[in-house]
């Protein structure tokens, strides 16, 4: 299974926008390893005709008419914005 | 009258009968949670303008004839339940400055059903511990002893209980969130069948585990807290049509006949000795009862920790995507662009375990390992539930011990994952399946630290759960919840 080094670490937190400082990641690096040992324990087993379970009550579609109702006001949805103008929440430039 | 010794029914009926106000209730439990809070550290948010004012309201209403399930008793809310205009912030800087503008189903319930929203309480950051050491607010200390930890994560919750900050509270279990510190705190704590309260306005930790659940002093008050807040909602897509039964009017303390199965995996190596012998003791009262005591076998209990930990983590590296610093939150400042934005905003907001579980989650859903971690862990929950159906062919009900240990120290396991994660190899699996169980006080180890057992019920099967423990509750004279109970 999967080798965990360093780059690995610094390769998953890209693609989960997170950063660490070299300390933090040398002892990242170390818990994820200790973690990762621990589930390789999943390997004894062989569960190549076995369904997966993704969620306890997959049975049913839970459908509804698309009817308009009432929902929050746009000043009550900004209230939390860190940043706004008018109707829309701010972020940094994206386009040059 | 010595409102601390109130039950909740007792409360109700007092109030409806205007024998008492609200409000004194209320002042009550306020003084007392603000007098031990420096203590304890079990609240986040005590507004006390806000419940004072509930309080006068519902009086008045009151006045005018209402009657509830829950008329005037204040129930503490954990952190991670949105509660409109007043702060949530799952103990996590990035949500410190929340102010939900909805409230979440399962407070809309409560307050149909007349009860006073009381503070907002401590716990482990959005949920990720078991220890309630995780919380960017510090941690919680169990009032058995203020060096220990009162578990996890909705320790907060559990403290209101065993030091009587409140008479009720609700918390979340995604892995045994509940019924782990309802165990180390010597309450009541439980945890429904997936879909049967309604997650809207919970924040959201592993979707297709979290379930918001009571705590309660004792049965009868837990019993009819689940009442007040189950039931289908149009808002939550996987809250499940079926009725809610009337649990308190329902229990039941005969249970001549009831099987109970005695999983062998559950008395492993690593349960502390009092524990076993507690347990014992409990199955010898449930046979004096009546009860027909059975082995059985969940073959696959070793597997949950680690299918846990890569579904779980799965969910909520998905889930927490959303703290970016774009719709609310704390956003990071001096940044130079958008990407350095949520970089930035992510690294300062969250906490260490918060980080290490979204980086296990990514990797166990990332090209090229979702085969060999996600999708794996996926089929193992499959055999996981298989043993629970299984074992509900012979038995009613299934009994274990609802932790390995009692209440540890504050840090003894802080820097050790896989440890802390041991914690909850007895309640996990529950969450895995979907099926309801509880937790119930049952001893004290040698140290005078609370011991809970567990009783884990098939689908839809709370009833049974609340009644197996009900007749216990009944046999053993009610339950010792707070070393300041006899004050």
């Amino acid at each position: 299974m999967a080798e965990i080094n360093k780059d690995l670490v610094k390769y998953i937190a890209v693609l989960a926008r997170l950063e660490f400082d070299e300390e933090e990641l040398d002892n990242f690096t170390e818990k994820f390893k200790r973690i990762l040992d621990y589930v390789e324990q999943l390997k004894e087993l062989n569960v190549d005709d076995v369904l997966p379970t993704y969620h306890i009550n997959i049975n049913y579609n839970a459908m509804r008419e698309d009817e308009v109702k009432e929902s929050l006001e746009v000043s009550e949805v900004l209230k939390n914005a860190p940043d706004k103008k008018e109707s829309f929440f701010r972020v940094p430039r994206v386009v040059e | 009258m010595d409102i601390k010794k109130l039950k909740l029914t007792e409360i109700k009926n007092l109030i409806e009968k205007r024998e008492i106000k609200a409000e004194e209730v209320t002042e009550y439990y306020l003084k007392r949670a603000i007098s031990l809070q420096e203590k304890t550290n079990a609240f986040i948010t005590l507004n006390e303008e806000n419940i004072l004012e509930q309080a006068k309201n519902l009086d008045n209403l009151v006045e005018k004839g209402f009657k509830g399930k829950l008329t005037g008793v204040p129930i503490a809310i954990k952190d991670n339940i949105c509660t409109k205009g007043i702060r949530t912030t799952c103990a996590s800087k990035i949500l410190s400055n929340f102010i939900p503008p909805y409230n979440a189903t399962v407070i809309e319930n409560l307050k149909n059903e007349g009860a006073i929203i009381f503070g907002k309480t401590n716990m482990d950051e959005f949920a990720m511990g078991s220890s309630n050491e995780t919380s960017y607010f510090g941690p919680v200390k169990n009032p058995w002893d203020m060096e220990r930890i009162p578990g996890g994560s909705s320790g907060g919750s559990a403290v209101a209980i065993s030091a009587i900050l409140a008479p009720a509270s609700l918390g979340s279990d995604t892995g045994g969130s509940i019924r782990q510190p309802a165990s180390l705190c010597g309450v009541v704590g439980m945890k429904p069948t997936y879909g049967r309260v309604s997650r809207y306005g919970l924040i959201a930790f592993g979707s297709s585990l979290d379930q918001i659940g009571p705590f309660a002093r004792s049965i009868d008050d837990c019993a009819l807290i689940l009442e007040a807040i189950s039931g289908y909602d149009p808002k939550d897509s996987t809250s499940i049509k079926i009725d809610t039964p009337e649990y308190l009017k329902n229990l039941n303390k005969d249970i001549k006949g009831l099987k109970i199965g005695v999983p062998k995996e559950y008395f492993i190596e690593g349960v502390e000795e009092d524990i076993v012998k507690s347990i014992e003791k409990s199955i010898e009262i449930y046979k004096k009862l009546g009860a027909e005591i059975q082995e059985i076998s969940l073959p696959h209990t070793k597997y949950g920790i680690a299918v846990y930990y890569l579904i779980a983590t799965a969910e909520a590296s998905s889930n927490l995507a959303r703290y970016d610093g774009v719709k609310y939150g704390v956003r990071a400042e001096n940044v130079k662009d958008l990407k350095q934005m949520y970089i930035k905003t992510k690294k300062e907001g969250f906490g260490e375990e918060v980080k290490r579980r979204i980086m296990l989650g990514t990797f166990s859903l990332a090209s090229g390992y979702y085969d060999a971690y996600y999708k794996k862990a996926s089929k193992v929950r499959t055999l996981i539930k298989n043993d629970f159906m299984n074992a509900f062919e012979k038995v009613d009900v299934i009994l274990c011990p609802t932790s390995p240990t009692t209440a540890f120290k504050i840090g003894e396991k802080s820097n050790d994952p896989i440890q802390m994660y041991l914690s909850d190899i007895f309640t996990i699996n529950v969450n895995l399946a979907g099926i309801p169980a509880i937790s119930v006080p049952c001893g004290f180890d040698k140290k005078g630290l609370p011991i809970g057992m567990q009783i884990i019920g098939n689908y839809f099967d709370e009833q049974k759960v609340l009644n197996t423990s009900f007749a216990y509750e009944d046999a053993v004279g009610g339950f010792k919840f707070s070393p300041y109970q006899e004050d």
